[in-house]
């Protein structure tokens, strides 16, 4: 191995692959039966984090950022003058079982740039994972991040050594990805997730009647749209997520807040600040639809069609739904507890256990953790002290907003300070 | 107050509460033989640690409560939390007043006290999950130090079992001055003259490929940091500082 070379290319294919957010190696069922290297069960392990807070759980690389596309909002496109470089195969797979001996990593999350066409370059990346699995040995993590247009025969033999497939639909709305990447279609990244999620519904039915039936693709498919590249409004994200989550199954949709990298005058500008706040509201309405029972009607509507910024979107809810509330946390149901502002879904089910022995009270749900400086103006419980008085929704917000700290303070304060 | 004094094992606290019950005693504390300190108006009793008790205590409490009451005070117990002996006892003598699982009884304050604990046991045995970082020896051992704040070593090694089988490793925890060493077929307990530069990657005992690894592994972690997003705070509530030695990606010089 020349560590030098490598050690360039890596520089390079890592820093090119950083923008795809998701790191996750959970939601696989690979064990390792075959007394060879590594597993892939249950969540993953972040080994380490990066300096911007993120998990470091896998390799994450491009085998090239050579390509013959130009989406203005990729680093990679090809009017953009950087420095290309390339693995070989073998090259990926030797730092990966390096890296994953040493416990550096969960896996591989592998993609790349296009050359030459589309399934010229799906067919790479199924090579670098058809040898971990069937030379190497290797029952750890992979993630193929799937090219768009790559054909339907391609798609099917990467489902049958990576652990998950992706396609990221990158821009929300036809329109925008019309305006910033002309040479791309929608179909080219609906048609692979079709396939995907047929094969995975196959494989799930006839695993059924034969055990055997080799794995296809065990922890699903994902996908990441880029927000504020383009001036579609949260709404539009969020259902398009959601058609997403239900059309093709998806486990994850991720959004990445759009980082600034080009001086081209249809994106906002270099220097532009990342809407982090932005990808956090978005990410906490996404877990609202998957694990708290709220539909996307519920959150986002005409009325409605941006998340607010200085609170987050359940409480943005409850604020507006004022008669529902308060909730007797001694007798709601579940579905009830999870819609309190300031309960978590752990804290429910706290609460959940925990009344089973006795009625719980003030001090009860301190101890419990759940966030009382929230809650307490949705909820009684067995005590005679709750909060009587009639708010109005505006006086609750300010209330709560001058007890609670909030990791965006100063980005916050100066977006209000632009709003006066 | 009567003092039980036992040998720091798991299964010597176990017989000690056993034998507690057998002699119905209250007023009593459990401590470590190694760490206990001589009070004049103290009555002192030596456990000499039974198997036999240890087991049935264990089945009892399985048995009238459920195998998580149990893993609770296994885990409680390697915090090795000054009082965690009192606090195992009071959760047991609850568990067998109510005659029924209390592990999540959490309005108990034994019971709350004990499950943040082992909150914090989970924490630092995923911690070491993640964090251990193995060096190839030059005998290819696959060989890493740790120093974990809980002694939670025995709770990694399925772990690890399971995802490197087919090659030889050793966890090695430094404050505690034991390892588990897995020889492909079976894991041991070990204890090792570790020379004083063990945390520097000689050439004396490691590959010469071994450092090469770490660099890219460090060049990797720099080059994946997109610099627009720092957030240190974050990044220290994920990695606290006193983990970083062991990280080849924080402390390397490249
Ligand atoms: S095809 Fe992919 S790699 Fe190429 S410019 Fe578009 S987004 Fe970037």
């Amino acid at each position: 191995m020349n560590y030098e070379r490598i050690k360039e290319k890596l520089n390079i294919l890592a820093d090119a692959a950083k923008y795809d957010v998701s790191c996750s190696s959970s939601g696989s069922n690979r064990k390792n039966k075959t007394n060879g290297l590594g597993n892939a069960e249950g969540i993953g392990i972040c080994h380490s984090y990066t300096p911007d807070g993120r998990c470091v759980s896998l390799l994450k690389i491009l085998l090239t950022n050579y390509c013959i596309y130009d989406c203005a909002y990729c680093v990679t496109r090809i009017s953009n003058d950087i420095k290309r470089a390339a693995f070989k195969v073998q090259e990926v797979v030797d730092l990966t079982i390096n890296f994953y001996r040493r416990n550096y990593i969960e896996g591989l999350f592998l993609s790349s740039g296009i050359f030459k066409s589309p399934d010229h370059t799906m067919e790479r990346l199924i090579q670098v994972a058809k040898k971990l699995r069937l030379e190497e040995n290797f029952n750890g993590y992979i993630h193929l991040k799937s090219i768009p247009g790559a054909s339907d025969e391609l798609m099917y033999e990467a489902g049958l050594y990576a652990d998950r497939l992706s396609v990221n639909i990158e821009i929300p709305t036809k329109e925008g990805l019309k305006l910033l990447a002309p040479d791309k279609n929608r179909k080219d990244f609906l048609q692979p997730m079709n396939k995907v999620k047929n094969e995975i519904q196959k494989y799930k039915s006839e695993r059924k009647l034969i055990k055997s039936t080799p794995k296809y693709a065990p922890a699903g498919q994902s996908t990441q749209m880029i927000v504020g590249a383009t001036n579609e409004t949260d709404a539009e994200v969020m259902y398009t997520a959601t058609y997403l989550y239900k059309k093709y199954n998806m486990k994850r949709v991720y959004y990445s807040g759009y980082i600034p990298i080009s001086y081209d005058s249809r994106l906002p500008a270099i220097g532009t600040e990342v809407p982090m706040l932005r990808e956090n509201r978005l990410y906490q309405t996404d877990w609202l639809l998957r694990f708290y029972g709220f539909s996307i009607e519920e959150l986002l509507n005409k009325n409605h069609p941006n998340l607010d910024s200085d609170i987050d979107p359940k409480l943005s809810w409850a604020l507006r739904n004022l008669h529902h509330f308060p909730i007797d946390i001694n007798k709601s149901d579940k579905q009830l507890l999870a819609r309190v502002p300031g309960l978590g879904m752990k804290s429910v089910y706290k609460i959940l256990h925990g009344r089973k022995y006795r009625k719980l009270n003030w001090e009860h749900l301190q101890k419990m953790g759940v966030a009382l400086n929230r809650a307490k103006y949705f909820i009684t419980c067995d005590s005679r002290n709750f909060e009587t008085k009639d708010y109005t929704p505006a006086q609750i917000k300010y209330k709560i907003l001058s007890t609670s700290q909030t990791k965006y303070k100063n980005t916050l304060s100066q977006q209000l300070n632009l709003f006066g | 107050m009567t003092y039980f004094l036992y040998d720091g094992s798991f299964e010597g606290l176990l017989t000690s509460i056993f034998e507690i019950y057998e002699y119905k005693l209250d007023k009593v504390s459990i401590c470590k033989i190694s760490t206990y300190e001589k009070g004049f108006f103290n009555k002192e009793i030596e456990v000499i640690t039974q198997q036999e008790k240890s087991t049935r205590l264990q089945k009892g409490i399985i048995k009238m409560g459920s195998a998580l009451d149990f893993s609770q005070i296994y885990r409680a117990f390697l915090s090795e939390l000054k009082g965690v002996e009192d606090l195992i006892l009071n959760y047991t003598q609850y568990l067998f007043t109510e005659k029924r699982s209390v592990a999540k009884d959490y309005a108990n304050k034994h019971v709350l006290e004990i499950s943040q604990i082992v909150k914090k046991i989970g924490r630092e045995k995923h911690r070491m999950d993640a964090f251990v970082r193995f060096r190839l020896t030059k005998d290819n051992i696959y060989f890493a130090t740790v120093a974990p704040d809980f002694n939670v070593l025995p709770l990694n090694e399925v772990h690890f079992r399971k995802r490197y089988a087919d090659q030889k490793w050793c966890i090695y925890d430094l404050k505690r001055n034991y390892g588990i060493f897995y020889d492909l077929h079976k894991t041991e307990i070990i204890s090792l003259d570790l020379p004083t530069n063990i945390l520097s990657s000689s050439e004396e005992f490691f590959k010469p490929e071994e450092l090469h690894f770490q660099q890219l592994w460090k060049n990797y972690f720099k080059s994946t940091t997109i610099s627009s997003r720092i957030n240190k705070k974050l990044h220290q509530q994920h990695v606290p500082k006193r983990y970083w030695k062991y990280l080849s990606e924080k402390y390397l010089q490249v």
